[in-house]
């Protein structure tokens, strides 16, 4: 399979995309913060650095994977089923699912494309949002690399901010935490695209399916809870 | 790029008047203002007094889960299928300004559910005097504050106090018990906002939210026209 992208390649374009700002719903989401904060397992920057790197390495991994192999051209609807199979958690599946119909919003409002389109009319309620984000990059003129980047970033990067209002952690360790994880995510994305490009061949099985247990069953607990700040 | 933009999905553009049967959408009216100053209670009322002349439905946007949804529930306003409740993240005025990708699922979502309907009542969560709708989101809005809330609040303006649509300064049943000088109240908010209009309520009072749905009503005209 051959990529053939939207728009022409545009470093610019990645900013945009990877920016916190950009309108596609994150900011109500906490990526399991909430729930681990509430557990006691983040308590300060120190135990933010552990459950992002243990994000980074599980989720995180597999998210960057999906966006890569939807950046390359992959059938979405086949990487949808495969995320599904990577999400045990229904709280989870079903946030990721609201994710990618906002993202895929504010998507066709950016970077308009046929494509996209196809993705919206085949999912009306939404497709997963690391399906929804390599498809996004693909039709703003983005490679398989890109949209790696913005999904690792993302599964920590989300996490950061919402411990910050959660905690009021002071934001400069908060941020500090992230540009100590950036070599590693710069390795996970590698890692995820090597296994993107190894599934326009031998399918989406040769995708990574790392998880994290915990997250897991503190979504299921947190979107059970009457009273909380974060919508997962 | 956009003449082959077919409009078979859902809409890509939040501001469209139009839904994508070609139906006309329904009015979207937003309420905000800072926390306690009533704006659950106008819902409440507006929907009590529309709710027979129109169809109407609820979106709120609460800091804490649910809590206006389920006080909207509680006193049976609407049927739980016309109250929707969008969660914020502990962000309230980004969810209606800066990323109302929520909130325009959950209005699409409900005119699809139990529509057509005349008119979604969009209520934020309690915020700052900073907060106001994004025009993508809603096609006019409310300013709710109360004489309680400290009379000087229309001098010190702001985004909200300035520019929405219809300011309505709440509770003054309470004004003589905290205080509050009801005339300077209205001089001020007559200097900072010239000629948009302003509303005196107390939802205790004989009047309600007459004056207020009668607002509504007037806006509903403008949209249908």
């Amino acid at each position: 399979m051959v990529r053939a992208a939207g728009a022409p390649m545009s470093r610019a374009a990645l900013l945009v995309l990877a920016d916190g700002r950009f309108p596609a719903g994150g900011h109500a989401h906490s990526g399991g913060a909430e729930a681990a904060v509430k557990a006691g397992r983040v308590t300060s920057a120190a135990t933010l650095e552990e459950f992002c790197r243990g994000r980074l390495h599980t989720v995180g991994r597999v998210a960057a994977a999906l966006a890569a192999a939807a950046a390359l051209g992959i059938d979405p609807a086949e990487l949808d089923a495969a995320a599904d199979a990577r999400t045990p958690s229904p709280a989870l599946r079903a946030t990721a699912r609201r994710l990618g119909r906002q993202l895929l919003r504010a998507a066709r409002a950016c970077w308009p494309s046929p494509e996209l389109d196809a993705l919206a009319a085949a999912f009306p309620k939404g497709a997963h949002q690391p399906v929804v984000l390599g498809l996004t990059a693909r039709s703003a003129g983005l490679g398989p690399e890109d949209a790696a980047h913005c999904a690792a970033y993302e599964s920590v990067g989300g996490p950061t901010t919402a411990t910050v209002r959660l905690l009021s952690l002071d934001p400069f360790e908060a941020t500090a935490v992230l540009a100590r994880l950036a070599p590693e995510l710069d390795a996970v994305v590698e890692a995820a695209v090597a296994a993107a490009r190894r599934a326009v061949l031998d399918g989406t099985d040769a995708l990574p399916a790392a998880s994290g247990p915990l997250l897991e069953i503190g979504a299921e607990g947190h979107a059970a809870w009457p009273v909380r700040l974060f919508a997962s | 790029m956009h003449l082959d933009h077919t409009h078979t999905g859902p809409g890509a553009v939040s501001a469209d008047a139009h839904r994508p049967d070609g139906t006309r959408r329904a009015l979207r009216i937003g309420l905000g203002g800072p926390v306690g100053s009533g704006k659950t209670a106008t819902v409440a009322a507006l929907c009590r007094a529309l709710r027979t002349e129109l169809s109407l439905a609820v979106v709120t946007n609460d800091i804490y889960t649910r809590e206006d949804a389920d006080f909207l529930l509680r006193e049976a306003v609407l049927p739980p299928e016309r109250i929707a409740a969008v969660e914020t993240g502990a962000c309230p005025h980004t969810a209606i300004r800066d990323d109302i990708s929520a909130n325009l699922e959950a209005v699409e979502d409900l005119e699809d559910a139990v529509g057509p309907l005349d008119l979604i009542l969009v209520e934020s969560g309690g915020d700052n005097l900073t907060a106001t709708f994004s025009k993508g989101l809603v096609d006019a809005q409310i300013f709710v504050i109360d004489v309680a809330g400290g009379d000087d609040i229309p001098r010190k303006g702001g985004p909200g106090v300035t520019t929405a649509d219809l300011l309505v300064v709440n509770k003054t049943d309470l004004a003589p018990h905290v205080g509050s000088d009801l005339a300077r109240m209205a001089a001020d908010a007559k200097a900072q906002r010239a000629e948009l209009p302003v509303v005196f309520q107390s939802l205790r009072g004989e009047a309600g939210v007459t004056e207020v749905a009668a607002w509504v009503r007037g806006k509903l005209g403008a949209w249908r026209a």
